[in-house]
């Protein structure tokens, strides 16, 4: 055996020693905290009953006005269109302004007009049906919209088909299939995407925090005068927060698994991986701020900046990425949320796609990697 | 009186000293709604506009190609590709290259010629459903638009209805609209609940909670004194974000100026009231940041932000009633959109009074008997 070897072995151990009293007592200072519990079980739970039940980007059973200004057959029949269609609880309204007067104390979202010579005009072919949508929320009115017309073109190509018979002629009919959503629940996303908040969260938010502390206190001063070597100090610091965040992950895949049956498709075993990647870049994000910042209001409002609104904004996991401006693209591609929800919607409800995932979780490695060990020179300059 | 007075502008000169002496954390309070405007201006849309499509196209003929112009031509779609076989298309789809696959069958032309329905198969990646349920939809105005051409050039009577849809209070439904203004109150709900909820718990850490108790203030003149900076930075804030939706988005400003701010003002004493509560029970800073953080979110998830609150269920809408920001994303939607008086503001405005008194008196009694 050679002298080096002999002195490095208990030179380890000792050093697993310090770092595992160190997050021994970071753990318990993490049990102890009603805030750590706050935001480590609390913040999770809610984020999955609120995404699960409360918010629904489905638009469905949307209450409209429907005013017949004279009622006929046609009429009637565009009516039974509207009250057939899941999309929408028709109330019927005597008369214009009083529709109106419904749309604008928002008790109803839109209002269907037929006007008086409605019957004759659709036997002549040239009715016309105004629609009237309350467009503050646009999104939801352009899905009203297009739901409406839908509906109206249905009775008019019913109608058409009654009277002419086959001189009406064939018309294109269009005929969809949503792969991976056959069920098209917007759950199917929203459940998955929490992953990357709640690990955002506990990852960058709740560390940052943690060690701007410390710097604000003096405490980090204070230890490393001790034995401890800082990159010790780190590890020690954030491993409880790795388990907090892990935690977390496991509790969106159980409720997303068994509380809203939406399917995993691919392996929990790449799953976990990714996810653990995604926690170390945002540990590292976390780290990174609070030692350049060293002040915890600063720390917290930079991360919340830098992390968790692009996370929520610029990651695809509620905004479709495809849409948006291409300037606004091009930032999204340094966001690293963005490849963690590609990954988390392709291994939830598409499978193991290795085309999609190597390339993602071979660039959150790399971030990872960059980020720590930057994180790691920041914390050694401040020593200076 | 008049000391007492005095005695607050003393100590909000020296609470606003306290945030404001760190130039990064003026630079960031002044910042962040600008950058949060900007953010969620340009990312926040459920729209789709000229996501990628592929096409498979196995007819080649003069009405198939129409139908693709259709497609090309609705803004919504851009063709990236035109596919050969079958075999393509799961591994664009797959590996989200494309949106939307829109097949077209061999016999189109000729069905369509015959009277007869044609299908067009339209695949869509549903990982995101909403946005390819919207992106269903323009592909059914898309090929209503060709069947009507179809049916004009072909001596086919017209469909025998048309619509004429409009939109109330924002004619092109534009998602911004809807946003910037919401985010008026949101931005600053975060920072003024954050400020408030850190003011004294500050002191705490900081050890001078016991050197504010020897002074010569009421418990009452202690909240005045910590509620007004925060306040006041919030109204700046606000104003920022109303600075950008006006002349970076060139959103109309349909109401007034003053009926806004009247609405601000009580909505945040609300934030503040919420945020000192906070600051009663946190011990520490961090505490109560990650308490104001835990309270943020579902106040904002359940605002009407993100998803329209009467989708909600019925318990969660009941709910919402104690959220202040609730009232203001309505009040600044109906000034800022539909230029309404106080008059039609009265429902958001007692709802927000309400819970301003309420949060306030239960942050001062929760001062007084910590110091009893």
């Amino acid at each position: 055996m050679t002298p080096a070897l002999s002195t490095r072995a208990p030179r380890m151990a000792a050093k697993a020693r310090r770092i595992w009293a160190l997050i021994r007592k970071e753990g318990r200072q993490v049990v102890r905290d009603p805030s750590s519990f706050a935001i480590g079980v609390v913040l999770p739970l809610m984020l999955i009953l609120l995404f699960g039940y409360a918010m629904s980007l489905d638009v469905e059973h949307v209450p409209i006005a429907l005013v017949i200004d004279e009622p006929s057959a046609q009429a009637s029949d565009v009516a039974a269109g509207f009250e057939l269609s899941p999309y929408f609880t028709p109330h019927r309204v005597a008369s214009m302004p009083q529709a109106q007067a419904l749309m604008l104390a928002e008790k109803v979202d839109g209002i269907v007009r037929l006007p008086a010579d409605f019957a004759r005009r659709a036997a002549q072919g040239d009715a016309n049906v105004q629609i009237l949508v309350y467009a503050v929320d646009a999104n939801r009115a352009r899905i009203i919209e297009v739901y409406a017309e839908a509906a109206i073109a249905q009775s008019a190509a019913r109608q058409a088909a009654e009277g002419h018979d086959d001189a009406a002629g064939g018309s294109a009919v269009v005929e969809s299939q949503l792969w991976f959503n056959s069920a098209n629940d917007s759950r199917y996303y929203l459940v998955p995407g929490l992953i990357v908040l709640i690990i955002t969260l506990i990852g960058a938010f709740m560390t940052s925090m943690v060690v701007a502390r410390e710097w604000e206190r003096g405490t980090f001063e204070a230890l490393f005068v001790t034995p401890v070597r800082s990159d010790e100090i780190l590890i020690g610091k954030v491993t409880p927060y790795f388990v907090l965040g892990m935690g977390g992950v496991l509790l969106c895949m159980v409720s997303a698994r068994f509380l809203f049956n939406v399917p995993i498709q691919g392996s929990i075993l790449t799953l976990t991986g990714v996810s653990m990647l995604y926690l170390l870049v945002s540990v590292a994000t976390g780290l990174l701020i609070s030692s350049s910042l060293k002040s915890q209001f600063l720390a917290s409002q930079v991360t919340l900046v830098a992390t968790f609104l692009p996370a929520l904004m610029l990651s695809g996991f509620i905004y479709d990425l495809r849409s948006v401006p291409l300037a606004v693209r091009l930032i999204s591609y340094v966001v690293p949320a963005r490849y963690f929800v590609s990954l988390l919607q392709t291994l939830f409800l598409a499978g193991d796609v290795w085309s999609v995932i190597l390339p993602n979780a071979a660039f959150l490695a790399v971030v990872a990697v960059v980020l720590l060990a930057l994180a790691r020179l920041a914390t050694r300059k401040s020593l200076g | 009186m008049w000391d007492a007075v005095r005695r607050v502008v003393a100590l909000i000169r020296k609470e606003l000293l306290a945030v404001l002496k760190d130039g990064r954390t003026r630079y960031m309070l002044m910042l962040q709604p600008v950058l949060q405007c900007l953010i969620f201006g340009y990312a926040a849309t459920l729209d789709v506009s000229n996501v990628p499509y592929a096409a498979f196209d196995r007819d080649r003929s003069e009405a198939s190609s129409a139908l693709l112009a259709k497609l090309d031509g609705s803004g919504a779609f851009h063709r990236i590709v035109n596919l050969t076989e079958v075999a393509q298309m799961k591994r664009l789809i797959d590996t989200q290259q494309v949106l939307l696959v829109v097949q077209i069958p061999p016999d189109f032309q000729r069905k369509l010629s015959q009277g007869e329905d044609a299908v067009v198969q339209v695949i869509a990646d549903g990982r995101n459903s909403s946005t390819a349920g919207t992106a269903l939809g323009y592909v059914g105005s898309a090929v209503d638009s060709f069947n009507a051409d179809w049916r004009s050039d072909h001596g086919l009577a017209p469909p025998p209805v048309q619509l004429s849809p409009r939109a109330w209070y924002n004619p092109n439904l534009d998602t911004r609209w809807n946003l910037i203004p919401a985010l008026i109150g949101t931005i600053t709900m975060m920072s003024t609940l954050m400020l408030a909820a850190l003011s004294v718990a500050r002191e705490r850490e900081e050890g001078t909670f016991d050197q504010l108790l020897v002074a010569p203030y009421s418990p009452t003149e202690i909240m005045v004194g910590k509620a007004i900076p925060a306040m006041l930075i919030g109204v700046v804030q606000a104003t920022n974000a109303l600075l950008v939706a006006q002349f970076w988005f060139h959103i109309p400003f349909a109401g007034s100026f003053v009926t806004l701010y009247i609405g601000l003002i009580l909505f945040l004493l609300a934030a503040v009231g919420i945020g000192l509560f906070v600051s009663s029970i946190a011990a520490t800073m961090q505490q109560g940041m990650l308490f104001a953080f835990v309270i943020m979110m579902p106040f904002s998830l359940l605002s009407g932000l993100t998803t329209p609150i009467n989708s909600m269920p019925p318990v969660i809408q009941d709910f919402t009633l104690i959220n202040p920001l609730r009232y203001a994303i309505d009040l600044s939607h109906k000034v800022y959109l539909e230029g309404a008086g106080l008059d039609r503001l009265w429902p958001d405005l007692w709802p927000m009074a309400i819970i301003a008194a309420a949060t306030l008196s239960a942050a001062a009694w929760m001062f007084r008997y910590r110091i009893e």
